[in-house]
């Protein structure tokens, strides 16, 4: 059988910086379905007893974890506000495409500012690990 | 009724699809993307906002009130919203039928192991600060 074309269709777009969203909210969302597993260790950790949490934190403060733990937090605001922003695709609203491209527009400005409040919440109040 | 077989045709059809299941996927995805909004930044909130992250403060705010009902519950919406986004990624990018295949098997594993996972701590860590 002749090989049939199949979906998504990615090479015979021209680009539009809304498709970098779109692809952008799958990495995202991929990128937060790994850091699960962090997550799960963590709650382990501190269901298991002081020293298995302090372990965890210990590897939870190294730098590398910590730069992971702010791109974990930046793939999770945009993931939200994107996600958002496809909920209101699904109810039919904002279709259009000069909608979609504003709408992209404040959605990378919601999600920085949220990125900012947490991240400043998180790693400058002293709270992190 | 042709060929003697006592099942509609609408049974013969139904999960035969390319996707099996499309419709139900897809609206149980939206239904947890709306549980998850307000779930998610509930709990990343409380998070950041936690006077510090050592293990009295972390165990004694997982174990208050209703904290850990909806941390159970964020728990296993999370769950169902990232098994089913991981395996629309991955029928969209794996087309070789026995990786797709593999692939689809462990995310379903892992993802199981981590709600158990995620769910006994949260139990552990509540019923312990009760005793």
């Amino acid at each position: 059988m002749r090989a049939r074309p199949l979906s998504p269709h990615l090479s015979i777009y021209r680009f539009m910086y809304t498709m970098a969203l779109s692809i952008a909210h799958r990495i995202a969302g991929i990128a937060l379905s790994v850091g699960l597993l962090l997550f799960a260790y963590w709650l382990m950790a501190a269901a298991s007893g002081e020293q298995a949490y302090a372990a965890a934190l210990g590897i939870l403060s190294t730098p590398v974890v910590k730069v992971l733990l702010a791109g974990w937090l930046l793939a999770f605001v945009y993931h939200l506000c994107n996600g958002i922003r496809h909920l209101t695709w699904d109810a039919g609203i904002g279709m259009e495409k000069h909608e979609a491209r504003r709408s992209a527009v404040v959605v990378l400005v919601v999600a920085l500012l949220l990125f900012a409040l947490l991240a400043s919440l998180a790693f400058f109040v002293g709270r992190a690990p | 009724m042709k060929g003697g077989s006592l099942r509609s045709p609408l049974s013969r059809a139904l999960g035969h699809g390319a996707a099996k299941d499309g419709v139900g996927h897809w609206w149980l995805q939206r239904v947890t993307s709306i549980a998850l909004v307000p779930l998610t930044v509930w709990f990343v909130f409380a998070l950041v906002t936690l006077p510090s992250l050592e293990y009295a403060v972390v165990r004694a705010w997982l174990a208050s009130g209703w904290t850990p009902v909806f941390a159970v519950l964020l728990v296993l919406v999370t769950v169902h919203h990232s098994v089913s986004g991981v395996q629309v990624v991955i029928e969209d990018y794996v087309h070789a039928k026995p990786l797709k295949v593999a692939a689809l098997l462990l995310s379903q594993f892992v993802h199981a192991l981590l709600a158990v996972a995620c769910v006994f701590a949260i139990a552990k860590i509540a019923f312990q600060a009760v005793a």
